[in-house]
């Protein structure tokens, strides 16, 4: 008997393996929903500098009988909408997108949003309905669904509308099965995390029941948007070559290299093409693929490149972290500190962490970790993330003064054009040495400063207490020896209060 | 007269020391209260109890204290508590002996709850009152602290009390057959008439008995005296001021073991715990009994020395108190023997023979050591 054989499209791929993204059941699907959908819209609002203002509503479709159950989604943003003839792609047709790039944004496989869109089909049969505009004088609704099989949009309803406001941004709304009872507490912390990491937005959720919470902008600071960059040679490979190589139109290796790579000159260009002993002058479309080999041999064994450009990257920096930090949890004290840019395989990343100790952080029997990559929180699966790692086996927290019951939470941002995720699910950074190392020292600088605040409190702390102890027994002795010696007058013990105040900052 | 003009000179005593007691603590007071009004932190010095601060005194037969002496000083945060402490429970034996009432220990532990100075246990009151008796030199029943346990006395002496309402009051010291409690009340009496010409000091209280029913105090004209194993600091000052006033030699007979032994000693030279206090140790007592010797000479039914009465034996020959030949003699023999007997071991020979043939033996030969 022989084999059947088909080809299954990529949609295809992700409906059969949609664990794989973050729908594998009811409350986690509704989860990845909200998520895929809001980071959409926050990428849209911040690669135009836009400050991101986000609707979400969760609304029952049916009178609410008992979870799972079907809601309806509704997510609203002013960012900078998708060109008509692009939004059946953008939401019908699995692996489209426009950020692939060396460009830092949440969204990095054209996947985030359709799988949204194709849980709510596959589980409710329906339809999902976008309008958008880019700010012109006319929106467009579109009213679609997927063919799964070819992984294609079909339009179902297309309209246009005037758009005298000049509005720009986009709304999406369609019907899918959730957990929303086991999901809340995650979503909820995942938008207040949000908030932390972008402050600049307002974020407005309404959820089943009608609850309103709301998340305002505590800052109209936003960072530089990120741009697009050129790759740096260590981070291609043969593919990446070969496609380069078809694109270009330089004529010689020399100028192909000074062209197409990031931080390479004429000297660097000239010095690695000797090294890799390949002529200068060589026309690139004219590179065997035997020579193409050793290209890539020779790039990733050259240690003569700069090191990879980090101007493209788009970190939060220090204030808007502090402002983050204390508008959402409101803590005693806060340290934030910024990584000069450090690389992995030819990748640019920064990372930015803060401590926050005190104030309305819960003693707890640990310290609470919020890991950020490109401004994503990451909520699940802690305990695999490198920053879990260094937080809770690395740091020595002992030495820097904080105790196990220390109310004390962390925060890791690492920003990069591409994040080394485990898993389409984006939900944990993998063990980078390069990364490691970045992330420990971060930690070591601000629990040096976490140290010395809580040294600086402890020593206030303490003599406090200590001018209580006199408070409490100078005037018991001047009593008692007043009776003692059958005086009248009980001796002044102020002038001693004062002297004991004095010698202790001396001391 | 002279018997009145002794009699008077002995009520002097009693009020003497009391006064003294009185005013040693108004100096006390007025010391700190000076400091305060200067505008220094108060201290004082207390004369260091510590081990190497403790030294035996052979001229005076007991333990002293050195020179060593450690301040307390209320600009030390250690110290601000204590030293309130200290002032507090002055103030609290300023209050007792004025209006000469007495308070236990466990007294002043609770006492001082009312003034917000809680004592974080029992073990620190005491401690504190152990430090005003070495500030001030005088011992926590000069003002009118007393421990708990209570230790008697029979004979034919006569007291006068003292104490408030009872003042005036006179009793004979053979009018309860059980023996008179030596309290607080007794103390501080003066001792006005004594028939009596020996004090003897017994370990077991089954013996005190005992020798009150076979009439030992009129056949050898003798107070008696119930230690209650270790004899209590009020009664080593009774005996001492016995012996002081009356002029009454005192015998000790206790269990033949190194307890027992250690029992008299500390009645004779005192303890290293009260190195700070006079008065409490007797020197010229004797220790009578039962000796390692009688184990011997009376054949005495006896048990075997446990290992820790043989450590406890090399410890007191390092002893400097144990200088004496006699001691040296008898802590050798016990150790030769390796034999301990009790002080009710002579019932073996009868009920009366302890009475009538082992006491005045000893009583001899005590009186010519
Ligand atoms: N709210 C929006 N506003 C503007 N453009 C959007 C919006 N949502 C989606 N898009 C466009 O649609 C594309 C596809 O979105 P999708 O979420 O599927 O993938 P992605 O964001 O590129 O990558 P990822 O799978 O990592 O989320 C995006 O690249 C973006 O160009
Ligand atoms: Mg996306």
């Amino acid at each position: 008997m022989s084999e059947t054989f088909q080809e299954i499209s990529p949609a295809d791929f992700f409906y059969r393996n949609r664990d794989i993204a973050g729908f594998t059941n009811p409350s986690r699907a509704i989860y990845s929903t909200i998520r895929e959908l809001v980071e959409n819209s926050l990428d849209a609002c911040e690669i135009n500098g836009i400050l991101p203002e986000i609707y979400i509503r969760i609304s029952p479709e049916k009178e609410p009988t008992s979870d799972p159950s079907i809601y309806k989604i509704r997510i609203e943003d002013n960012g900078s909408g998708i060109p008509s003839n692009i939004i059946p792609s953008a939401f019908g047709q699995v692996l489209f997108g426009s950020k692939y790039k060396l460009r830092q944004t949440r969204g990095t496989f054209g996947l985030g949003g359709k799988m949204a869109v194709l849980y709510g089909q596959i589980t409710t049969h329906g339809q999902a309905k976008i309008i958008s505009s880019i700010g012109g004088p006319k929106s467009y609704e579109y009213t679609l669904t997927m063919d799964i099989q070819k992984n294609r949009p079909i339009v179902i309803k297309n309209k246009t509308h005037r758009n005298k406001s000049q509005w720009h941004g986009t709304i999406v709304e369609f019907t899918t099965e959730a957990d929303y009872s086991r999901a809340m507490a995650k979503i909820l912390d995942y938008l207040k995390q949000t908030a932390i990491v972008v402050p600049y937005a307002n974020l407005t959720f309404v959820d089943p029941k009608g609850r309103f919470y709301k998340f305002d902008r505590a800052t109209t600071l936003m960072p530089k948007p990120p741009t697009e960059t050129i790759p740096h040679p260590h981070g291609i490979d043969i593919e990446t070559l070969k496609r380069m190589i078809e694109a270009t139109n330089s004529r010689t290796m020399k100028d192909f290299m000074k062209r197409h790579f990031q931080r390479v000159g004429e000297s660097t260009a000239r010095k690695f093409l000797e090294f890799a002993d390949i002529s200068y002058k060589r026309k690139p479309k004219n590179l065997t693929p035997e020579e193409i080999v050793k290209f890539v041999y020779a790039v990733k064994n050259y240690e003569g490149f700069l090191s990879p450009d980090a101007t493209c990257l788009s970190p939060l920096g220090k204030e808007l972290l502090n402002t983050g930090i204390k508008k959402e949890l409101n803590p005693e004290f806060i340290a934030v500190h910024q990584r000069r840019p450090a690389a992995y395989s030819g990748y640019p990343f920064i990372v930015e962490v803060g401590v926050a100790y005190g104030g309305e952080i819960p003693k707890s029997a640990g310290i609470l970790l919020y890991r950020f990559a490109n401004r994503i929180p990451l909520l699940f699966d802690e305990a695999s993330d490198i920053s879990y790692k260094v937080t809770n086996d690395m740091m020595n927290w002992r030495h820097y003064r904080v105790l196990p019951d220390t109310p004390l939470a962390v925060f890791v941002h690492i920003c990069s054009t591409k994040i080394p995720y485990k898993t389409v699910g984006k939900e944990f950074i993998a063990d980078r040495p390069e990364v490691e190392h970045e992330v420990i020292n971060a930690l070591r600088e601000v629990a040096r400063h976490l140290s010395l605040y809580l040294s600086k409190k402890h020593h206030m702390e303490r003599e406090k207490k200590r001018l209580d102890v006199f408070s409490k027994y100078l005037p018991k002795i001047a009593r008692f020896s007043t009776k003692l010696a059958k005086k009248k007058k009980i001796p002044d013990v102020k002038k001693l209060m004062r002297s004991a105040a004095r010698y202790a900052k001396e001391e | 007269m002279p018997r009145k003009s002794k009699k008077k000179q002995r009520k002097g005593a009693v009020k003497e020391r009391k006064e003294k007691v009185i005013s040693s603590l108004q100096n006390f007071g007025e010391k700190t209260y000076d400091q305060i009004v200067s505008g220094e932190f108060p201290w004082t010095n207390i004369p260091s109890r510590s081990i190497n601060n403790i030294f035996y005194d052979e001229k005076l037969r007991q333990y002293i204290l050195g020179d060593r002496s450690v301040k307390r000083t209320a600009r030390n945060i250690r110290h601000i508590r204590p030293l309130t402490q200290l002032i507090w429970i002055g103030m609290f034996a300023d209050e007792l002996s004025r209006q000469s009432k007495t308070s236990t220990l466990r007294d002043v532990y609770y006492s001082a709850q009312a003034y917000e100075m809680s004592f974080t246990d029992q073990q620190e009151s005491d401690n504190l009152i152990t430090d005003l008796e070495t500030v001030i030199g005088y011992s926590r029943e000069d003002f009118n602290v007393f421990p708990e346990e209570r230790s008697a006395i029979f004979g034919d002496l006569t007291v006068e009390y003292t104490l408030p309402g009872y003042e005036g009051n006179k009793l004979n010291l053979t009018s309860h057959p059980d023996g008179m409690m030596i309290g607080p009340a007794l103390t501080s009496s003066e001792l006005v008439n004594c028939k009596a010409d020996k004090v003897i000091a017994i370990e077991k209280g089954g013996l005190f008995t005992r020798f009150i029913e076979e009439k030992v105090h009129t056949k050898h004209k003798a107070l008696l005296i119930h230690t209650a194993g270790q004899a209590p600091r009020a009664t080593r000052g009774f005996l001492k001021r016995l012996n002081r006033e009356l002029k009454l030699p005192v015998y000790i007979f206790t269990d033949g073991d190194p307890w027992g032994m250690h029992i008299a000693m500390v009645i004779i030279s005192g303890s290293a715990n009260a190195a700070h206090l006079r008065d409490l140790n007797t020197p010229d007592a004797k220790w009578f009994g039962v000796w390692a010797t009688d184990i011997v000479d009376y054949k005495l039914p006896s048990d075997q020395l446990t290992e820790l009465d043989v450590k406890r034996l090399h410890e007191l020959k390092k002893d400097p108190r144990y200088e004496g030949k006699l001691w040296k003699k008898e802590i050798d023999t016990f150790i030769k023997i390796n034999k301990k007997a009790e002080q009710e071991a002579f019932s073996r020979y009868g009920l009366t023979y302890i009475v009538d043939e082992y006491l005045p033996a000893k009583l001899e030969i005590a009186e010519s050591l």
